[in-house]
């Protein structure tokens, strides 16, 4: 059955900012690979973490809420000297590195640099020293008289955000996709027309691996849109291009294998056996050992069609949708105009339509399915008709949590997050 | 908010945007956009495309009517009976038919000022339906007889042609002898160029030769000029023509930008290989051409 979801407390809702300042806008949200975690970047260049409180005793039914964890900036704008440009510190793509001791690690990435950053918390300081004082001031030698160890005494939770590596200078367009490898010490990053694979300890070199820059620039007819490593075997990676090509590469053979569509965004599934791709119009299932055509193919908002020209006006055509998986790989969502997103159900072949809005973000609201009547349809209450619908308002980053059905969605400058009425209920 | 209205099939508001935009491209923060610049130029070609088709179609039909009314002066000028007596009298007539038709057009071109808003409320199909031969009395538009490279010249070069300026109908009808193309220079602004030179290989010189009453004498002065200005402009043909792409027979596929996005371009670039060699065989030919053209009307 479609999944019922709910707005997840607390109230006020959260990263809720009352001005519109396009450094605001949310540019990438990702869960970290437990789900406990929530990083969104922005175009100002920051970084947000949330976290997931852990599940109350007194109130076994109620689900953890996200609360801001960390907030950093990440990116700042630079300027190319050689080239005149600037650098946008907007953050393009941010990726979780999956845990190994206590700290987090993230990779973030504006057009240009890749970052590591160690994600640490610190609930302990050492106190009493020799050589200062409290508040840290040099003591006079005079006055020390004895010597004592220091100990670690319990304090308030600080959370610390360090850069530990900066890759850069390794891409001359703009980096859309970073992808880390399931051998957790590679990493890949795709600009416009090249794809560099990073050792997570080097900074100073990486190896171009795809490279689709033709010699004259003048016979330019495609880009990458995105690529991605697959979840399971570190040799395997796929990216798309914008003539209309999936392309699943094996780094060992050098092999290629085409899959032709039009793409904006590209995800493997958590199993590895499935790849979907997001066109304007479609989400696409794939089968890794079917070339020739996509599994399944689902219609986002199929009543754009007869919107092209304005589209392109307005410059909406150009936006790029991205999709995401549920955890057992059974329903995809992405977004679409109008803070709407949708939900596919490759099971039952059930969609829904929902909306973020403040309306109905209220705590614990139910989310109420909408629908978008074609011109000229038949028309029920509460319908919204095609030249209704807000272009501004799009909805172009979603994440679903790793394990539960839990998603959280960027609207603008707004995040939400909403959780399935039937986990709440259920427990 | 988007209003149905708006969604205009016109493929020069197509070109006009996507030109805009690569203009905003250049002083946007962080640099073009490779991929969006990428799509906007496909949609500029494939717009020009369609519109210089367009303008194919409609110089044929005008190509046609004139044959036509060449054709019926000669059977005035055959005929015994009138030969003597109303020679003069037909020819004033035929004339005057001629003019009627062309002051009209003229008259319509002259308002093209005002009506340019409409221009682009209008769809492709309306581009076409204009033409006189089709509806009859209608008056076409304005803008049906804007070429493509009216877009990019600037209205100062109207005063290169100060005698046409001061003419109430503003138009100059031009026979060429070599290959017997009709040209026609509408208010400083040359639209038949080597497009009338591909009709003509096209249709295999089926229009025979036009046996037109011709006026020489003061127009050849203008013929100079219109040469230099079909030699600056001719640069800008050939452009236009190496994009003719006879796939897009149907000019609401450019509505169907996804069509346009998704497919594979890669047809498009050896097709434009041929055409430009067709087209600039032709521009070379019409250059030759001017200056032996000679002015009817």
């Amino acid at each position: 059955m479609v999944h019922v979801f709910l707005s997840l407390p607390p109230s006020p809702p959260l990263y809720l900012s009352l001005s519109l300042s396009p450094a605001d806008i949310i540019s990438t949200v990702e869960f970290n690979h437990t789900g406990e975690l929530l990083a969104t970047g922005d175009k100002g260049g920051r970084v947000v973490i949330f976290q997931r409180e852990p599940e109350s005793k007194t109130e076994p039914f109620s689900q953890g809420e996200y609360n801001v964890y960390s907030t950093f900036q990440s990116h700042e704008p630079e300027f190319d000297y050689l080239k005149s440009l600037e650098i946008e510190e907007k953050i393009n793509k941010i990726r979780w590195l999956p845990q190994q001791n206590a700290a987090q690690f993230l990779l973030s990435t504006n057009d240009k640099t890749i970052k590591l950053w160690k994600v640490s918390e610190r609930d302990k300081r050492p106190e009493g020293y020799n050589l200062k004082d409290e508040e840290g001031r040099i003591k006079d030698i005079c006055t020390v008289t004895s010597l004592q160890v220091p100990v670690l005494k319990p304090m308030d939770l600080m959370v610390e955000v360090s850069p530990r590596r900066v890759f850069a200078n390794a891409h001359t367009y703009h980096v859309n996709s970073i992808s880390v490898n399931s051998d957790y010490e590679t990493y890949m990053s795709a600009d416009d027309l090249r794809i560099n694979l990073w050792h997570l300890d080097i900074t100073d070199r990486s190896f171009n691996i795809v490279d689709i820059k033709p010699a004259n620039m003048e016979d330019l007819t495609e880009v990458i849109t995105a690529a991605e490593f697959h979840p399971h075997h570190c040799n395997l990676f796929v990216y798309s291009s914008s003539k209309g090509t999936l392309r699943l590469c094996d780094m060992r053979e050098a092999a290629l294998c085409d899959k032709h569509s039009k793409l904006s965004d590209v995800k493997f599934s958590h199993s590895g056996r499935y790849l979907l791709t997001r066109d304007y119009l479609t989400a696409k299932v794939w089968d890794l050992n079917m070339e020739s055509k996509p599994l399944e193919t689902y219609q986002v908002h199929d009543y754009l069609r007869s919107k092209l020209c304005s589209l392109y006006e307005n410059d909406c055509i150009f936006d790029k949708f991205e999709c995401a998986w549920n955890g057992s790989d059974s329903v995809i969502m992405t977004g679409a105009y109008n803070n709407f997103f949708r939900m596919f159900d490759r099971n039952t072949k059930r969609d829904v339509t929902l909306e973020a809005s403040r309306e109905s973000s209220k705590p614990r609201a139910v989310l109420k399915p909408r629908r978008v009547c074609a011109a000229g349809g038949k028309r029920r209450k509460d319908d919204i008709s095609v030249d209704s619908l807000d272009f501004t308002k799009k909805i172009l980053h979603t994440a679903w949590h790793p394990t539960e059905n839990i998603i959280a969605i960027a609207a603008t400058n707004n995040l939400y997050i909403f959780q399935d009425k039937l986990n709440s209920e259920m427990h | 908010m988007i209003s149905t209205m708006e969604c205009a099939v016109d493929a020069q508001s197509l070109i006009s945007m996507s030109l805009m935009k690569i203009h905003n491209s250049r002083t946007q923060r962080g640099g073009i956009k490779l991929h969006k610049n990428l799509l906007v130029s496909y949609v500029l070609r494939n717009a020009r495309q369609v519109y210089i088709k367009e303008k194919y179609a409609e110089i044929y039909r005008m190509q046609q009517y004139e044959e036509v009314m060449t054709v019926c002066n000669e059977i005035q000028e055959l005929n015994p009976l009138d030969l003597d007596a109303e020679d003069t009298d037909d020819e004033e007539q035929t004339r005057a038919a001629c003019c009627g038709e062309e002051a009209s057009l003229c008259d319509a071109a002259c308002q093209r000022g005002a009506a340019q808003p409409e221009a682009h409320a209008r769809t492709a199909s309306a581009l076409l339906s204009g033409c006189p031969i089709e509806d009859g009395g209608k008056e076409p538009e304005p803008s049906d007889y804007r070429s493509c490279c009216m877009e990019a010249s600037p209205l100062s070069h109207f005063d290169q042609f100060p005698a046409l300026q001061d003419r109430h109908c503003n138009k100059t009808t031009v026979l060429d002898l070599d290959t017997h193309v009709v040209t026609t220079v509408e208010n400083g602004y040359l639209y038949q160029d080597c497009c009338c030179d591909a009709l003509q290989c096209g249709q295999g010189a089926q229009s025979p030769a036009k046996k037109r009453k011709v006026e020489f004498g003061c127009c050849i002065s203008e013929v100079e000029e219109i040469s230099d200005f079909t030699a600056a402009r001719k640069r800008a043909k050939r452009e236009d023509c190496s994009y003719s792409n006879p796939e897009y027979t149907d000019t609401s596929n450019i509505s169907n930008l996804i069509s346009i996005f998704g497919s594979g371009f890669s047809g498009l670039l050896s097709r434009q290989t041929d055409l430009e060699q067709i087209c600039s065989k032709q521009a070379l030919a019409s250059l030759g051409a001017w200056t032996r053209a000679i002015v009817a009307f």
